[in-house]
């Protein structure tokens, strides 16, 4: 079932093409790998399905719905969500008060007065998300500063999970982890997947993409060059495609070692 | 991913359980303690309860200042017109019972009105005209001082309503008014910033804007609202001071911000927002007290406690800056 289908998407910024006509699709709990040089549009491309950029022409659909002339809120709404490479996280504050910032469950003190922050409650729900994700944090009532980048894309995720998404898309979540975080957050997509979540992985680590995707779409020039099948494609293939021919098998021998 | 370094220390672990769940860092506790004991050994004086209340009322001003101070700094803000807004706001609500003659219930009234205006127009500045707050807060305690001379062509006005005086100088059961306002002041605003989610949003804000912004909070609102509150409450402690002296006082309040914002960092303000409390800043409030106190029971010269205070300021940031160097290096 397609649960994400662009066609013919265009996107300028003035004289710049950026997008020339895009079509992209994303089924319901599939991992798609998007790949390309900078400035390929990749970032533009995100920011075309979060609403964050209005198309120019072509045509969004997200399950069943034509969402084009939907803004960020109604989008997410919808299920769309996205984790940049930041993470926005509070860094000072603990691993709760991220998950529930802004919309952090009240109860009332001693009975009388609304609209005092349940932070039991929020401990509590904030837990069971870390868990229902198989992760293990050091303890929840930490500032999230203290702990390691892999950690941190935990509780990114598990904030994004609170808004019960169909479609979760990721920006270099591994670029700055070591190596044994990479494999933890890979883990984390793939338990996504499981739950029926479609992940739209954006990454320059090519040996992630291969290993935790279903697709890997390569972007190149403003359009998507190519529709790879994980399972039949290679190394030697994808870096290819994304530099487009030429003396390709040095690059994708590095690749291979990185 | 459980990466669980080496169990950290009892003092390490005494210091997070202090830190998360009765918000103050035990740290500033322990100098208010050693300070105390120092101070009772120094001077005979020192320990008695009237000593203690004398502590305590002097205080009261500082106090009230120093919740502003903390809820802008915790915010990612400054708030540098604290003490000149202090002065004005008692100048206005003077002028208000004695050169216009109104009711007592309208001096109390304007002297929060001033504050929370002039703090109206801070915020304004900072989130619509994009001004940094170290500017905007910076002019504004010019601005406020001059308009405090201005109203009162620079003298004090004397002469203030019984009941207005009562605020200042009342003892109901022996305890001094100003004490008690300031202590519930200090109740309510710990409620605010540590159990509402006006509260969690404020260090939200001061930890990362774009967090904040990314959550749904809005952002420019929240900022405008902080900075009415804190010149609000610095109206409060104009009120208080005022109240006291029994004269509406032009230069009241002249590098009170100083005080204020020194007592918000010793009790674990984070200087750059994003870590707050008041309980830590009341122990920092009562420690710069104590400080006054005990200089000036041992006859030190007021001139080397302006000294005192801004190198407490200096030694507190340095510590702080110091603990978050080594924690991220962890």
């Amino acid at each position: 079932m397609t649960l994400l289908s662009l066609h013919n998407i265009r996107k300028s910024f003035g004289a710049v093409d950026v997008l020339h006509g895009v079509d992209l699709s994303v089924a319901a709990g599939e991992v798609v790998g998007l790949v390309g040089d900078n400035g390929a549009g990749k970032s533009t491309l995100m920011k075309t399905i979060t609403g964050i950029y209005q198309a120019d022409t072509g045509s969004i659909e997200f399950d069943g719905k034509d969402i084009l002339a939907l803004d960020p809120g109604q989008r997410r709404r919808l299920g769309i969500e996205m984790i940049y490479q930041d993470l926005s996280l509070a860094k000072q504050q603990d691993v709760a008060s991220n998950i529930f910032l802004g919309r952090e469950p009240t109860k009332r003190l001693l009975g009388l007065f609304p609209g005092f922050v349940d932070k039991a409650e929020m401990d509590r729900q904030a837990s069971r998300m870390i868990e229902r994700l198989g992760a293990h944090l050091p303890s929840i009532n930490r500032s999230v500063g203290s702990f390691s980048g892999g950690q941190q894309q935990t509780v990114a995720i598990a904030r994004a999970l609170t808004f019960n998404p169909k479609l979760v898309i990721m920006d270099e979540p591994t670029a700055a982890l070591a190596v044994r975080e990479v494999q933890s957050v890979l883990d984390l997509i793939r338990r996504l997947k499981s739950e029926g979540i479609a992940v739209i992985l954006i990454s320059h680590r090519l040996n992630d993409v291969l290993s935790v995707t279903d697709r890997i779409v390569v972007l190149r020039h403003g359009r998507a060059d190519a529709d790879l099948v994980t399972a039949r494609t290679n190394m030697n293939e994808v870096v290819s495609r994304i530099v487009g021919g030429g003396d390709t098998a040095a690059a994708a021998a590095h690749e291979q070692r990185g | 991913m459980a990466l669980e370094t080496a169990q950290p220390g009892l003092w390490a672990r005494v210091q997070r359980a202090s830190v998360e769940r009765l918000h103050i860092r035990l740290e500033s506790l322990l100098v208010l303690v050693l300070l105390s004991t120092a101070m009772a050994l120094l001077s005979p004086f020192f320990l008695s309860l009237s000593n203690f209340l004398n502590i305590l009322l002097a205080t009261s001003t500082i106090g009230v200042l120093a919740i502003a101070a903390t809820f802008v700094i915790g915010s990612g803000g400054l708030d540098l017109s604290l003490g000149s807004v202090m002065g004005l706001a008692g100048v206005a609500g003077a002028y208000v019972a004695v050169n216009l003659g109104w009711p007592s219930v309208f001096a109390v009234i304007a002297c929060v009105l001033a504050g929370a205006i002039a703090g109206y127009i801070n915020g304004q500045l900072v989130t619509r005209a994009f001004v940094p707050a170290f500017i905007v807060t910076l002019g504004m305690l010019g601005l406020a001082r001059g308009l405090a001379l201005v109203i009162s062509q620079g003298r004090a006005i004397y002469g203030l309503p019984p009941e207005i005086v009562y605020i200042g100088q009342g003892r109901p059961l022996g305890i001094p008014m100003p004490v008690i306002i300031f202590v519930l002041t200090a109740i309510v605003a710990h409620t605010v910033l540590a159990y509402t989610r006006f509260g969690r949003h404020t260090l939200a804000l001061g930890d990362s804007e774009g967090a904040a912004r990314a959550a749904g909070i809005r952002v420019e609102q929240h900022r405008r609202i902080i900075y009415t509150l804190s010149g609000a409450l610095a109206g409060l402690a104009g009120l208080l001071f005022t109240a006291r002296v029994n004269a509406g006082d032009p230069t009241a309040g002249i590098n009170y911000e100083l005080t204020a914002i020194t007592a918000a960092i010793i009790g674990g303000t984070n200087l750059f927002g994003g870590r707050a409390s008041i309980l830590g800043t009341m122990i920092g409030a009562l420690i710069m007290g104590v400080l006054q106190n005990g200089l000036t029971l041992l006859a030190v010269q007021s001139y080397y406690q302006q000294m005192a205070i801004g190198a407490v300021l200096i030694l507190a940031v340095f510590i702080d800056q110091y603990q978050v160097r080594k924690e991220s290096r962890v």
